[in-house]
């Protein structure tokens, strides 16, 4: 099987902007609200390119979220590694949908994301936090449009 | 190629083995969460990933860093400079606390030894700033910011740091005159401690020098021999010192030895003296009752404090 060499390098350069995005110091205040951009980007590539994105990058994406947040190895790979799974798998359903549905998609996702992570998080004896780690799924929902324009524009861009 | 472009190949190329590879990952991920939870070895593969991402980390936080560095040098600037100000003030402020702390540490030596000079036959002193001094060969005297109304009588032994400085002459209400040991006109009766003779000390105009033109030649006085008074008059207690002997002259031409001495008080540098009033029933008390009634209950005499144990 061969990838575009192109796309790959694109992919993961936006990846690295996300994770950019997803470390970047923040005031206290605004960081419990911070989207969860590397996630989003994985959905999109999933949805857009599977054969880009797909369930490696999703689990390659999700151990550097283990790493930087200090969690249990493949704790996030494997949350991430689901999201980009059910990408995959449904990114011909859901392409053909509405802007509104693939946005009530990619809530689903999130919260079954976030869902995995405090899961693993209570068997494995880890603080689960409270209401406030939830944020993130509802701010990464309303961002995702946005998200989405901006990397569709790109890869217009680099089309073109 | 596109980089989306026909999903229907990735589909049917991909949709059987995507299971699979989900699943593999899955597994993959379960092990690793097993392994880590399990045992420590994961630990040092931690450590190191996040020391390889500590640059990034670095190079992410410095846009914040330098606009918070930008920040604190342009917005902070003013409240730097009030601060400084603040600052500045203080320190003046501070500076002349030093320098009035310094001036009562000085003092404050003053009145020690003071202190030491006070022999057991004083009963009360009265502390006095020098406030004006005239010291030249016809008249040594000294003015003093203690008067009448502060207890301060006629004829009242005057003391300084090491000794003897004088007697007061005229009391004003708030002031006093205070004539000195080498005012032309001034005699102490006096004692060499070591002979026990006895002979009058007078003030020669010369600040500090004192004559005692009343030895015979052949008397035991010399260089060195250490003067106090002898309570003898009426006017000073017994045994405050007073003077040393500096000179001894004895030529062939005059039948009294010519003897100077130097008083111990500086009569011309001290800044603090103090009255005294004598122990009335000490029979070193000299005669003359002392009065120290009425005036300002704050500058009047206090009882001497003990004096300090000798070291």
């Amino acid at each position: 099987m061969k990838l575009p060499r192109q796309s790959l390098f694109r992919a993961a350069v936006v990846l690295l902007l996300a994770f950019i995005a997803q470390i970047i110091p923040l005031p206290a205040a605004v960081d419990v609200l911070r989207p969860p951009f590397v996630v989003l980007v994985v959905i999109f590539w999933s949805l857009r390119a599977p054969g880009v994105g797909g369930i490696g990058m999703g689990f390659l994406a999700g151990l550097a979220l283990d790493i930087y947040r200090g969690a249990l190895f493949g704790q996030y790979a494997l949350a991430t590694a689901v999201v980009a799974y059910l990408g995959v798998r449904q990114h011909l359903l859901i392409r053909n949908q509405t802007q509104f549905q693939q946005g009530l998609y990619v809530f689903a996702n999130l919260l079954l994301w976030e869902f995995v992570v405090w899961v693993i998080d209570g068997w494995t004896g880890q603080p689960t936090g409270n209401w406030s780690r939830w944020l993130p799924v509802l701010s990464g929902t309303i961002v995702w449009p946005l998200v989405a324009w901006l990397l569709d524009r790109a890869n217009a861009v680099a089309h073109r | 190629m596109a980089a989306y472009g026909s999903g229907k190949r990735y589909l049917s190329q991909r949709s059987a083995p995507i299971d699979l590879r989900f699943a593999a990952y899955a597994f993959l991920c379960v092990a690793l969460m097993f392994f880590d939870q399990r045992g420590g070895w994961l630990e040092s593969v931690r450590y190191g990933l996040r020391a390889a991402a500590y640059p990034l980390e670095l190079a992410l936080s410095s846009p914040s860093a330098a606009w918070r560095f930008t920040r604190e040098v342009f917005e902070e600037r003013a409240a730097l400079q009030a601060e400084n100000r603040a600052l500045r003030e203080e320190i003046r402020k501070l500076q002349l606390l030093a320098m009035q702390r310094s001036r009562l540490e000085r003092d404050n030596a003053e009145l020690r030894t003071l202190r030491t000079t006070a022999t057991d036959v004083i009963e009360k002193w009265l502390p006095a700033d020098v406030i004006g001094s005239e010291t030249t060969s016809l008249k040594q005297r000294l003015t003093v910011d203690r008067g009448a109304v502060n207890g301060v009588v006629e004829g009242q032994t005057v003391i300084a740091g090491s000794g003897l400085i004088g007697q007061s002459l005229r009391v004003g209400p708030w002031s006093t005159e205070i004539i000195l040991l080498s005012d032309p006109e001034h005699a102490v009766p006096v004692q060499i401690t070591r002979t026990g003779v006895r002979t009058l000390a007078l003030g020669t105009g010369d600040t500090g020098v004192l004559s005692l033109p009343y030895l015979p030649l052949q008397s035991d006085v010399r260089s060195g021999d250490q003067l106090v008074t002898s309570g003898l008059g009426g006017v000073f207690p017994a045994g405050v010192p007073v003077a040393e002997v500096t000179e001894v002259r004895r030529d062939g031409a005059s039948p009294l030895a010519q003897v100077r001495a130097r008083t111990y008080a500086t009569l011309d540098r001290d800044r603090v003296v103090a009255f005294v009033w004598p122990r009335a029933s000490h029979p070193a008390a000299g005669g003359k009752p002392q009065s120290d009634t009425g005036g300002d209950p704050t500058a009047t005499a206090q009882p001497l404090p003990p004096p300090e144990p000798a070291p």
